[in-house]
């Protein structure tokens, strides 16, 4: 039991020399032709896996165990930490959470490990070594800046406690999802370098390569949505979305990935964009690594704790160097001998699917610029800029706005030839039906202020029923219904609902500041809030006070609401927990500020319309991810016999 | 040029930026910004619990301060929060805040409820002050001479040891 932490650190040095060998043998083999070379790959893997699993138990077991012997616990748990936040604490602060991601990305290459029995051996070989590179990198960086093993001489008395803002249920499974889409991106970029290693890259290619990204991809949206939901009831001030840069750190390989899926999708079903799809898998997972280390950096020093040690700083470079430059190099030196041979009509599907990739690449791009520009140009003393909301949400909506009216359209568009007239009858049908629900919502329901809300109420209504034509078109005809289509439908129908949804808050949001008395009420939206005084309350590791505010609604009682204040003992820090009633239609919410004295407390009310639907419509885009994934299609997918090195002629993508 | 060279170009651009930047950082491993060794830019600010009399940063010249950026949306002011207060409490070397980009109702009840380690917060809503002195994100603290000049930038939350070690130590020593 004394020994964990030691055994812990040396499984992750078999760890690293098995991912090593990995990464040799998935590599070389094929290069060189030695069979018993790619045979070794999957015995490699395996092992390099069970020692990482074995040193994340030996730290999980020592927060479990309360071993303040070992520094990293002794940071980051106490003594009177529940179980559930010590489980939750080994991912709470940098080393720990460096070594889950090697944990998920063992769990990943074992999946693809057990996949690959479907692919030709020195494909998976190459796919498990690029893994094994990865895998080898990340436990190299850990060893050497950033080993959760080391001990504490004398050990702590007790621990310095696990940030009380990470003591949530949703933040401590929030790090988890989204390190499983991060990591993920790491299969696309895979198969993308072993494809390049092969020098051939055909449509069988792209429907292996579908089912791994749209996994990775449904994963980092309920990662991306669980942080915005925490910050939405914990942070007291509502909103979901702040363009913090540790959220665009998330954001930025969510666009791409996104874009990503629609560009797999045209090269598996027309071997068109073969070059870009290359690129933007590379990019995707390229993000991921800027991403994984900007956010457990801490907070929002991310940016800044590139340089926050040298030595971490340094090794992170190369790292990035090694890995990206490594994978453009090859690109660069591969892509020109992927040749496409077809080409398509402006109105047919490949083309608002080429517009539809330009759109999230330029809405990636501006987050891009947004995120690092200030710091690039502070460190290349050209002077200081910064940028925050003002500059984030006009020029994101630039690309957005377009991109969901041209899905509307283009879900319709036929592969190749551009009959779109055909089509023409439902969208306009439900374009004017769209036209209808967005004049009654902003007229009628919601009374006034029309303009943008106008526009993006129209938009979202559109894509939810467009997106539903083509599945009710195949049920009247007694077609078939691949998981592919359902998938495809429900993910739209959600990015619809989203729009709507963040439309509706956006505009439609009642909120105010107020102080009151016990027993005093105010009128916020049509409710009342009847402040009924406060209460002492006792957690394990903290304690406070919440408040008592009765919520009615034409003098009928709809919920009572318990906004809180804790203190929590160790950091002395104080946290609010949001009171929140959830009505079909919107959002109840109550903070509680600060006593005023006299009885008087300030309480932050709002009344926010279609808020939960945000969320829901993210957890639905990735519902539709996984249900795509699954597709039978991509299971059966086998390699062809042969298939000639850049076959064709024609136009290339 | 290869147009399949230009995704390799971009990123050894990128590469090179990240390189400069970790280069140009010390050995205590703070991004060296430009503005150390100038004077401060001076602004006059509504003052955050004292709305009648505006802040003038000009009022602070003869006196070491450190200036401290933060705002209620900033989940790392919280973390440093503590700290702040029990700087103050030490009360060797006033700290002025800029509250930054802020609603000022959220502002009044943040100091309210986790304690004032301010001798005065100047608001600056629009972020133009922050502007001027290069703040990239909160929370950011800059240590000021008595003439006026930046002599430290810290990025990221204090600590008690930061605090000691890079401002205390700072306008002690000289």
């Amino acid at each position: 039991m004394e020994m964990l932490p030691e055994l812990g650190h040396f499984a992750l040095v078999l760890a690293l020399l098995l991912a090593g060998l990995q990464a040799f043998f998935g590599i070389a083999g094929p290069a060189f032709g030695r069979q018993r070379w790619m045979s070794a790959v999957i015995p490699a893997t395996a092992g390099s896996a069970v020692m990482v699993v074995t040193a994340f138990a030996c730290l999980v077991a020592s927060f479990v165990g309360f071993d303040f012997s070992v520094a990293y616990v002794a940071q980051n748990s106490n003594s009177a930490l529940p179980l559930i936040y010590r489980i939750a604490a080994v991912w709470g602060a940098h080393e720990g959470s460096l070594l889950l991601w090697i944990v998920l990305l063992a769990g990943w290459t074992i999946a693809v490990a057990f996949g690959a029995s479907r692919l030709p051996q020195h494909f998976s070989a190459r796919v498990l070594g690029v893994l094994g590179i990865v895998s080898f990198g990340f436990l190299l960086f850990t060893l050497a800046t950033s080993n959760p093993f080391l001990r504490l001489i004398p050990a702590a008395v007790d621990g310095s406690d696990l940030n009380p803002l990470l003591q949530d249920p949703a933040l401590a499974l929030h790090p988890p999802l989204l390190y499983t889409g991060y990591v993920g991106f790491a299969v696309a970029f895979a198969f993308a370098i072993a494809a390049m290693l092969e020098g051939k890259l055909d449509q069988t290619w792209a429907r292996w390569t579908r089912p791994w990204t749209l996994a990775a991809w449904a994963f980092l949206t309920v990662g991306i949505a669980l942080g915005s939901w925490w910050a939405y009831y914990e942070l007291g001030w509502g909103g979901y979305w702040f363009w913090d840069p540790v959220e665009n750190a998330s954001f930025m390989p969510w666009l791409i990935g996104t874009a990503l899926i629609h560009s797999l999708a045209v090269t598996d079903k027309r071997g068109l964009f073969k070059s870009w799809t290359l690129l933007l898998s590379i990019i995707a997972f390229s993000l991921s690594l800027l991403g994984t280390f900007l956010v457990r950096s801490g907070v929002l020093v991310s940016v800044h704790s590139f340089a926050a040690d040298p030595a971490r700083g340094i090794f992170i470079l190369a790292f990035l160097v090694i890995m990206v430059g490594g994978a453009l190099a090859l690109y660069a030196w591969r892509a020109p001998l992927l040749k496409s041979d077809a080409g398509f009509e402006l109105t047919s599907r490949e083309s608002f699917l080429l517009f539809n990739n330009i759109l999230l690449v330029i809405a990636a791009a501006t987050v891009f610029g947004g995120t690092l520009a200030p710091l690039i140009s502070d460190t290349l003393g050209l002077g200081t800029l910064s940028v925050g909301t003002q500059y984030f949400n006009p020029t994101f909506l630039l690309p957005m706005l377009p991109l969901i009216a041209l899905a509307s359209v283009g879900m319709h568009a036929n592969w190749k030839r551009g009959r779109l007239a055909a089509r023409g009858r439902p969208l306009i049908a439900t374009g004017l039906i769209a036209l209808a629900v967005a004049l009654a919502a902003v007229f009628g329901y919601y009374g006034g202020r029309p303009g943008l809300a106008l526009a993006s109420f129209l938009l979202g209504a559109w894509l939810v029923l467009s997106s539903l034509v083509d599945p009710f078109d195949r049920l009247r005809r007694r077609l078939s219904m691949p998981r592919a289509i359902v998938g495809m439908t429900l993910a739209h129908m959600a990015l619809g609902v989203f729009v709507i949804s963040v439309t509706a808050v956006e505009t439609y949001t009642t909120e105010r500041d107020v102080a009151v008395a016990q027993g005093e009420s105010v009128e916020v939206g049509g409710y009342t809030f009847r402040f009924d005084g406060i209460d002492d309350i006792h957690g394990p590791n903290y304690d406070g006070v919440h408040a008592i505010v009765q919520v009615s609604r034409d003098g009928k009682p709809l919920a009572t609401l318990h906004p809180e204040k804790r203190r929590y003992f160790v950091q002395q820090s104080v946290m609010t927990e949001a009171g929140i009633e959830s009505q079909p239609g919107r959002d109840l919410f109550v903070a509680l500020g600060e006593d005023l004295g006299a009885g008087r407390w300030s309480l932050r009310i709002q009344v926010r319309p279609l808020i939960n639907y945000v969320w829901l419509a993210a957890l639905l885009m990735a519902l539709g991810g996984s249900i795509a994934a699954s597709d039978r299609r991509y299971r059966t997918a086998r390699a062809p016999a042969t298939e000639p090195v850049g076959a064709g002629q024609g136009s290339t993508a | 040029m290869n147009r399949f060279l230009l995704p390799l170009a971009a990123f050894v651009l990128l590469a090179i930026v990240l390189g400069v930047g970790i280069r140009n950082s010390d050995t205590k491993g703070v991004v060296a910004s430009p503005l150390v060794g100038r004077p401060a830019p001076q602004f006059v600010l509504p003052n955050l619990l004292d709305p009648d009399t505006p802040f003038d940063s000009r009022t602070m010249a003869g006196r070491w301060y450190a200036l401290n950026v933060w705002g209620t949306w900033c989940i790392e002011c919280r973390v440093e929060h503590a700290a702040l207060v029990a700087a103050k409490a030490a009360g060797q070397l006033p700290i002025i805040g800029l509250n930054w980009k802020d609603d000022p109702t959220s502002a009044v009840a943040w100091l309210a409820q986790l304690g004032d380690p301010y001798e005065a917060t100047a608001v600056d809503a629009e972020g133009r002050v922050a502007i001027d002195y290069g703040v990239y994100g909160a929370p950011e603290t800059f240590l000021i001479d008595p003439q006026g000049i930046i002599v430290h930038k810290h990025i990221g939350p204090l600590s008690a040891e930061i605090w000691e070690r890079d401002f205390i130590a700072r306008a002690v020593s000289r």
